[in-house]
C-alpha cells in the first residue's frame, strides 16, 4: 500500500503509456522508446554523483564548505558557485542533490542557487555544442550575458527567502540526505 | 558523455581511498548515497516518464513549426513558453535552433527558446519540490524565465 501510494503518478503515466500503445502502436513505441532513453541517461549520470555525495557527507566537514561558500565566503563563494555548476555534467535534475548537499553543509543559500543557474544554463560541455550547432558569437554572448544573471539571482532568491522558510527548506534537505 | 567519465573516475578513486581509510564509513556513505537515491527515484521517475510522453507529442518538428513562424512578441512569447515546459538534450535543441535560424527564424525568439529551455523547469517542478520546497523551486524558475527572455532581447541588440 505505501508503495502504490507513493507511485501512484507513476503508475497512472504507466497506464496512460499503456493506453496509448493499444490505440496506436507506433506512437506507442516512440513513446516506450523515448522514456527508455530518458532512464537510460538519468542511470549513466545519477549514481557517481551521488557516490560522491554519499562520500562527501562523510569526508567533508562542514567548516570546510562553510569556509569556501559560507555567509562569509565573498567573492571565493560565489566563484566557485559558478565554476562547479559550469564544469558539471548531466541534466539539471542531477545538480539537486548536490546543491542539497551544499546547503547541508552550510553554504550560503545566494551561492547554491548562483550554483544551480551556472549548472543549468553555463555548462563547459553544452557550451562546447552550442559554439559549434549556433557559431561562437551567439554561445559566447548568451554566456557571458548569464553570469551577471545568475550571481543576481543568487541574491534576489536568497533575499526572498525568509528565515522561516530557508529553516523549512533546511530540515526538508536533512530529510532526504 | 566525457564529462559523465569524469565524475565515474571521481567516484571510483573517491570510494578507493575512502575505503582504504575506513571500511565502516565507507559502507555508511554508500548506505547514504542509496537512500537518498531511493528517496527521489519516484519523483525522478515520474518525470522521465513525463518527459517520455512530451518528447512523443511535442517533437522537434512541432517545436520547429511552433517558433519558426511567429515573430515579434508572440513569437518570443511562444519561444519562451515551449523552452519551459519541453525538455531536450542539448544534442537535440542546439541543431534545431540552427536549423530554424537557417530558414529564417528571428534571432530573438530563437535565443529565448535556447535560454528557457536549459534554466526554466516546468516538467522538473515536481523533483525540485521535493528538495527545496515550493517558494524556492517556484522563485528560481520565475526569476530564471524572466532573465532568459532579457537575455534574449540583449543578444538581439548585439548580434544583429
Amino acid at each position: 500500500m505505501k508503495y502504490l501510494k507513493r507511485y501512484k503518478w507513476v503508475i497512472l503515466i504507466l497506464l496512460l503509456d499503456i493506453i496509448i500503445s493499444i490505440f496506436s502502436p507506433s506512437d506507442g513505441g516512440l513513446v516506450f522508446k523515448n522514456t527508455v532513453l530518458n532512464f537510460r541517461t538519468m542511470l549513466a549520470v545519477i549514481p557517481p554523483i551521488f557516490i560522491l555525495l554519499g562520500l562527501m557527507d562523510i569526508w567533508v566537514p562542514r567548516e570546510t564548505i562553510v569556509k569556501y561558500m559560507g555567509d562569509k565566503s565573498g567573492l571565493l563563494g560565489i566563484l566557485l558557485g559558478i565554476f562547479l555548476g559550469a564544469a558539471a555534467a548531466g541534466p539539471l535534475y542531477a545538480a539537486f542533490p548536490v546543491a542539497v548537499m551544499m546547503i547541508k553543509k552550510g553554504a550560503k543559500y545566494s551561492n547554491v542557487i548562483t550554483f544551480l543557474g551556472a549548472w543549468s544554463t553555463l555548462k563547459v560541455p553544452m557550451f562546447l555544442f552550442e559554439m559549434s550547432a549556433l557559431g561562437l558569437d551567439f554561445a559566447i554572448t548568451r554566456w557571458l550575458i548569464n553570469i551577471p544573471g545568475i550571481i543576481l539571482m543568487g541574491f534576489l532568491v536568497d533575499w526572498m527567502m525568509s528565515h522561516g522558510e530557508k529553516k523549512v527548506v533546511l530540515e526538508a534537505v536533512q530529510k532526504n540526505f | 558523455m566525457s564529462f559523465t567519465i569524469i565524475t565515474y573516475i571521481l567516484a571510483v578513486v573517491g570510494l578507493a581511498a575512502s575505503f582504504a581509510k575506513d571500511r565502516k564509513k565507507t559502507k555508511m556513505a554508500l548506505k547514504k548515497s542509496y537512500k537518498a537515491f531511493v528517496n527521489i527515484f519516484g519523483d525522478l521517475a515520474l518525470v522521465l516518464l513525463l518527459v517520455g510522453l512530451l518528447m512523443t507529442y511535442i517533437s522537434p518538428d512541432f517545436i520547429g513549426r511552433f517558433i519558426g513562424e511567429e515573430s515579434g512578441v508572440w513569437g518570443i512569447g511562444l519561444a519562451s513558453i515551449v523552452g519551459s515546459i519541453t525538455l531536450i538534450p542539448g544534442f537535440v535543441a542546439f541543431p534545431l535552433a540552427a536549423s530554424l535560424l537557417k530558414q529564417g527564424a528571428g534571432l530573438v525568439p530563437i535565443a529565448t527558446f535556447v535560454s528557457t529551455l536549459m534554466m526554466v523547469g516546468v516538467v522538473t517542478l515536481p523533483v525540485e519540490i521535493k528538495y527545496f520546497g515550493r517558494k524556492q523551486t517556484f522563485l528560481r524558475n520565475g526569476l530564471s524565465f524572466i532573465y532568459a527572455i532579457i537575455v534574449a532581447l540583449t543578444m538581439g541588440v548585439l548580434l544583429s
